[in-house]
């Protein structure tokens, strides 16, 4: 059983998230992340302000309940699931990364530039942190779903718009990190 | 007991999202370098295997547990609106090293930081409440 403390590979990993898919559907709902947003905003008021928060957030209910399992995941695979988090990244990478200031790369899960508690007080890093989330969350909604609902759910069920979305986020990613990345790291 | 089914299919994803490293800030930069197969593995043999199970679902009609019929709604046919929000979203996927799941996973792993992450994205949301009638769709 020790494989399980041991990072799991892909071939593992993706058929997983298939099953999680699967188990969704077999119960009548469907994976998708980004939309527990938009309830986020109706629960905080938002509806107030605009048609697209108002709706009855109780029938998203289930998918908060997912997310707060989630969370939970995330703990339990962190605390009691894992042994060493270290990313085993392809040494290019690192070298690349390092020369970036991203001093933690292959030796963490997170950099330490952007995610140790340093960075409350590292205004660049609260404002990559910030602007990052903001675009996530924009987008998301934007583009009517994110990796999970698009990438993941829409894919499989060959949908062309997921197939564009999924393409934009590929533009979008490879834009920051070839174009944007070298003037800001 | 429908609360614990949604329960714990979410500890089982965020299990998988940890565990796979895809929730990972280096793994989503390094799937934009093209140096390593990982991610493209695990989105691959997601989508691939899902491919083969909604066809499934949908050659012998298959009903949910409660006995309803699947139904996957279509998404509304448009170009502009997935490639301009997909890029958006790629940007910040990107910057910030977290999509909408994984944020929730590391929120969990106690990676205090992605909760400004988290809260930033809600913000985005509600901007684009906001905007929605004003942009292309």
């Amino acid at each position: 059983m020790n494989w399980i403390y041991e990072p799991w590979p892909w071939y593992v990993s993706g058929p997983l998230i298939t099953l999680v898919m699967f188990m969704l559907l077999m119960i009548g709902k469907k994976l998708g992340m980004s939309s527990n947003l938009r309830t986020m905003c109706t629960i905080c008021g938002a509806g107030k302000t605009t048609d697209f928060f108002r709706f009855d957030w109780k029938s998203q209910r289930w998918n908060l309940v997912v997310v707060l399992g989630v969370v939970l995941g995330g703990f339990i695979a962190e605390n009691y699931l894992s042994k060493d988090i270290a990313v085993n990244l392809n040494p290019e990478t690192v070298n690349d990364l390092h020369t970036k200031g991203f001093t933690s790369a292959g030796d963490a899960y997170m950099p330490e530039m952007l995610f140790s508690e340093d960075v409350f007080t590292n205004p660049k890093g609260l404002i990559f942190l910030i602007v990052g989330g903001l675009l996530v969350g924009f987008g998301a909604r934007y583009a009517g779903g994110c990796t999970s609902g698009h990438a993941i759910s829409g894919l499989s069920n060959l949908q062309l718009p997921s197939l564009f979305a999924v393409v934009g986020f590929f533009i979008g990613g490879l834009a920051m990190v070839h174009l944007i990345f070298p003037l800001i790291f | 007991m429908r609360t614990i089914i949604y329960l714990v299919i979410g500890v089982f994803f965020g299990i998988v999202l940890f565990k796979s490293e895809a929730a990972s800030w280096f793994r989503i930069y390094e799937m934009f370098q093209f140096a390593s197969f990982h991610m493209y593995g695990i989105i691959g043999s997601a989508v691939g295997l899902g491919i083969i199970v909604i066809q499934l679902i949908k050659r012998f009609k298959m009903k949910s547990v409660y006995g309803e019929k699947i139904v996957i709604a279509p998404k509304e046919k448009n170009f502009s609106r997935y490639i301009l929000g997909g890029i958006i979203f790629g940007l910040g996927w990107a910057l910030a090293g977290a999509c909408p799941g994984p944020m929730f996973v590391l929120a969990g792993a106690g990676y205090l930081p992605i909760l400004i992450v988290i809260l930033a994205s809600i913000v985005g949301t509600f901007i684009y409440g906001l905007l929605k009638n004003k942009l292309p769709h």
